[in-house]
C-alpha cells in the first residue's frame, strides 16, 4: 500500500512523525506493505499533516490527520472521517494556477528521476540550447519581477550582471525569508528543491556566473537538511559541477546557513553576511550586479523568483507574461496566515482582492470573530482595514494605497487586536534588529517605541511627532527596514485611530 | 545537545583548517565552533582572528551582531517562541508572557537551575499554524497554554 504523508516543516509541527509511526504500527500489524513516500507541503496547512492514498482516478486526501485516524486509512477510503475527496478536487487545488509550486508535495522532494518525469528540466536544457542574451530576453518579455518585494524587473537586472566586466560572476540565492506571514521560499525549498537548483543554473547560463550561494535562515532546519541533500544529488548527477551549463561551463553552489539576523534579508546586508564581514547595509550604488559578492558582480535573486524561471524558460515568456494585472504579470504564491480558518499557501494570477483572499480563500478567521486588519507583506507592511478590501494583488495596486506585497504574505488578524498594541511592535521589532548603520533607523525606532508609549498615556502632542519621525525614517534611512517600518505603524494610527485613543498601558 | 568538553584552542584551529577551502569562511566557521561547545567561548574568538589574519575587533563584531550566537552555555534545554506577527495574531502574545512568568526569566534568559533557556525567535515560518515554538530543535505548531505547560514539565 502506497501511502504519501507531507514531511513539511510545518506537518511536522503539527505530528506527522507521529502520523508516519501510527501508519508503520498499523501496517505491521495488519501485515500490509507499506510504502510510506514522504513528500513536501502541498500548501494547504490547516489539513497537515496530510495523508494521500492512490484512488480510482486521482490521489485522495484525508487530513488534518492524528494518530487516532490512522487505522481507519485501511477501510474504506470514502468512509473515514478526515476524508477530503480527490486532492486534486478540493475547491484550494483546483482554483490554483500552480506554476512556481507545480510539483510541491506530490512526491519525494529528493527524487530528481520524479522531478525530471513532473517536468522538471525541461526549462534549463531549453534554456542551455539559447544563447545567454537569449534567456535574459526572456526572462524580460515575461515580465517577471523581483518576488522578494522590492518587484524589480528580474530580465533588466540579469542583463546588468551579463553587461557587467568582472570574473567569476555570482548568483545568490536570497532565502533569508524573515518575514512573519511568509513561509513561500520554505516550502519551495522543502517540497521542491531541483526547482531552485534548475532556476539557479539557468540564471548562472544567463549572466555567464560559475558560482552560486543559497543564503538560507537557521529559523529553517528543515530546509537547510533538504537544500543540502538536493545540492549533493545535483553534483552527483551531474546537475552542478565542472560540466554543469555544457562543456567547459562550470557552475556549483554554496549552501550558507544565516545566523537568526533579519536584516540579512536585505540584500548588501546578506553579501556582507557570506563575506564574514559584520552585515551592516552597504550604501548603493555601486549595485550588487556592478560591484556584488567579493566585489564581483553579482546577480542577488529571492528564491521564488528563481524557482519561477524554470517554467518561464520552458513553457515561454508568453504563457507568463499573460497572466496577472497591470505590470504585475505572471503568478504570486499568495501565504494565507495568522488568525485564518484555512491557512496555507495559494497560487494564482495577481489580480485577486484582499476579500476574495480572506473572506473566500481564507473563510475568514479561525477564531469565528470578524476581521479586523489584515498584514500584507510582512513586518513592514501596512496593515489595510475591511474599507480597504477591494485592492487587487499587485505591486502598484498596494503602493497606491500606502502598502506593499512585499513577499506575498498576507497575515489576518481579527477583532480582538490592538493596533497601538501592534504599532509599537513594527517599531520595537526595526529596533531589535536595524544593522545600526543609520541614524534614522537605529535611533528613530528606539523613539518610536518611546513616542507610541507617550500616545497609549494620552499625550496627543505625541502624535504629530510620530508622524515627523515616521517621515524622517522613511526618507531617510538606508534601507527598507528603516525606510518602511513607517508603513505598519501610520496604517495602523491612519485606520484605527480609536485604538491609539484609550488610555492603557501597551504591553511589551 | 552540545558536547560539554573544555575548550581547546587546537580544536578551534582545526574548525579553521576545516573551512580553509571557502571563500569568507568566517560566519560558518562560529556555526561550527558553537556546535561544538553549545556557545562561543570568549577564548576561541582571539585564535578564529589569528588564524584567519582578521582583528580581534573585527571577529567580536561579527560574532555579537547574530542573535544566534551565545556568549554563555544555553540550558539543557532550549525553548524559542515566535514573537513574531502571523504568531500574535492567534495569541502569541499571551503564549510568551505565560513562558516567561512559569519560568521566572524573561527573553535571553536562563533559569537560575540551568534548565531551560527561553529564547524570542522572529519567525519559523510556520505562520499558518501558529503559535510556533522550536523546542531542542523539534518544531511545534498550535501551540496552546496547555501544550506550552506540557513542554515545561517536560523540561523540569
Amino acid at each position: 500500500m502506497r501511502v504519501w504523508l507531507s514531511q513539511d516543516a510545518a506537518a511536522r509541527a503539527l505530528g506527522a512523525e507521529r502520523v508516519a509511526a501510527a501508519l508503520r504500527r498499523e501496517a505491521r500489524a495488519r501485515g500490509v506493505t507499506l510504502d510510506l513516500v514522504r513528500t513536501g507541503s502541498r500548501g494547504m496547512v490547516w489539513l497537515e499533516p496530510l495523508v494521500e492514498i492512490a484512488g480510482p482516478a486521482g490521489r485522495l486526501a484525508f487530513g488534518p490527520m492524528t494518530e487516532a485516524d490512522v487505522p481507519a486509512l485501511f477501510g474504506p477510503p470514502g468512509a473515514h472521517p478526515k476524508a477530503q475527496g480527490e486532492t486534486e478536487a478540493i475547491a484550494w487545488m483546483a482554483r490554483q494556477t500552480r506554476l512556481t509550486f507545480a510539483r510541491s508535495g506530490i512526491a519525494d522532494p529528493l527524487d530528481l528521476g520524479a522531478y525530471e518525469a513532473a517536468g522538471g528540466l525541461r526549462g534549463l536544457r531549453r534554456a542551455l540550447a539559447m544563447a545567454p542574451a537569449e534567456v535574459v530576453g526572456t526572462v524580460t518579455r515575461s515580465g517577471l519581477r523581483g518576488r522578494g518585494g522590492a518587484g524589480f524587473p528580474t530580465g533588466i537586472k540579469w542583463a546588468g550582471a551579463a553587461a557587467a566586466p568582472g570574473a567569476p560572476k555570482h548568483v545568490v540565492c536570497n532565502a533569508d525569508e524573515g518575514d512573519s506571514g511568509n513561509f513561500a521560499d520554505r516550502m519551495l525549498i522543502e517540497g521542491d528543491p531541483f526547482c531552485l537548483i534548475e532556476g539557479m543554473a539557468i540564471a548562472g547560463h544567463a549572466v555567464g556566473a560559475s558560482r552560486g550561494h543559497v543564503y538560507l535562515r537557521s529559523e529553517y532546519p528543515d530546509a537547510i537538511a533538504i537544500l543540502a541533500r538536493a545540492l549533493a544529488v545535483a553534483r552527483a548527477e551531474g546537475l552542478l559541477g565542472p560540466r554543469a551549463l555544457g562543456p567547459g561551463a562550470p557552475f556549483d553552489i554554496e549552501l550558507r546557513v544565516g545566523a537568526g539576523a533579519y536584516i540579512c534579508g536585505e540584500e548588501t546586508s546578506l553579501l556582507n553576511s557570506i563575506e564574514g564581514l559584520r552585515p551592516v547595509v552597504r550604501a548603493k550604488p555601486p549595485l550588487p550586479v556592478h560591484e556584488g559578492l567579493f566585489g564581483r558582480p553579482t546577480v542577488v535573486n529571492n528564491v521564488i523568483t528563481l524557482a519561477s524561471v524554470p517554467v518561464i524558460l520552458a513553457d515561454g515568456a508568453e504563457s507568463w507574461r499573460d497572466l496577472g494585472i497591470g505590470r504585475s504579470r505572471g503568478t504570486i504564491p499568495l501565504q494565507i496566515a495568522g488568525n485564518v480558518r484555512r491557512g496555507g499557501l495559494f497560487e494564482a494570477a495577481f489580480g485577486l482582492t484582499l476579500a476574495e483572499i480572506v473572506d473566500d480563500l481564507a473563510g475568514g478567521t479561525l477564531s469565528g470573530r470578524p476581521v479586523k486588519a489584515v498584514q500584507v507583506g510582512g513586518p513592514l507592511g501596512a496593515y489595510f482595514p475591511r474599507a480597504l478590501f477591494d485592492t487587487p494583488f499587485g505591486y502598484e495596486e498596494y503602493a497606491g494605497r500606502d502598502g506593499l506585497i512585499g513577499h506575498a504574505g498576507v497575515t489576518v488578524f481579527d477583532d480582538r487586536a490592538d493596533m497601538c498594541a501592534q504599532a509599537r511592535f513594527a517599531m520595537e521589532f526595526c529596533a531589535i534588529e536595524s544593522c545600526g548603520k543609520c541614524t534614522p533607523c537605529r535611533i528613530g525606532s528606539v523613539r518610536g517605541v518611546e513616542t507610541i508609549d507617550r500616545i497609549a498615556r494620552g499625550d496627543a502632542a505625541a502624535r504629530d511627532l510620530l508622524a515627523d519621525l515616521c517621515e524622517t525614517m522613511r526618507l531617510g534611512s538606508l534601507c527598507a527596514l528603516g525606510g518602511f517600518t513607517p508603513y505598519p505603524v501610520q496604517s495602523a494610527l491612519a485606520h484605527f485611530p480609536e485604538d491609539f485613543d484609550r488610555r492603557r498601558e501597551t504591553r511589551p | 545537545m552540545p558536547s560539554t568538553s573544555a575548550f581547546s584552542g587546537a580544536r578551534v584551529r582545526a574548525i579553521v583548517a576545516e573551512h580553509a577551502g571557502l571563500e569568507g569562511p568566517l560566519l560558518p566557521i562560529l556555526h561550527a565552533v558553537q556546535v561544538e561547545w553549545g556557545y562561543l567561548p570568549r577564548e576561541a574568538l582571539p585564535v578564529i582572528a589569528d588564524a584567519l589574519n582578521l582583528g580581534r575587533a573585527e571577529v567580536h563584531g561579527v560574532a555579537s551582531f547574530y542573535h544566534d550566537f551565545r556568549e554563555r552555555p544555553p540550558g539543557r534545554h532550549v525553548l524559542r517562541l515566535c514573537r513574531a506577527e502571523a504568531c500574535q495574531a492567534v495569541g502569541g502574545r499571551d503564549l510568551a508572557e505565560r513562558a516567561q512568568e512559569r519560568l521566572g526569566i524573561g527573553w535571553g534568559e536562563t533559569t537560575a537551575d540551568g534548565a531551560v533557556t527561553l529564547d524570542a525567535v522572529f519567525c519559523l515560518g510556520l505562520c499558518a499554524c501558529g503559535p510556533a515554538a522550536m523546542v531542542d530543535g523539534r518544531l511545534v505548531g498550535r501551540l496552546d497554554a496547555e501544550g506550552l505547560d506540557a513542554i515545561l514539565a517536560e523540561t523540569v
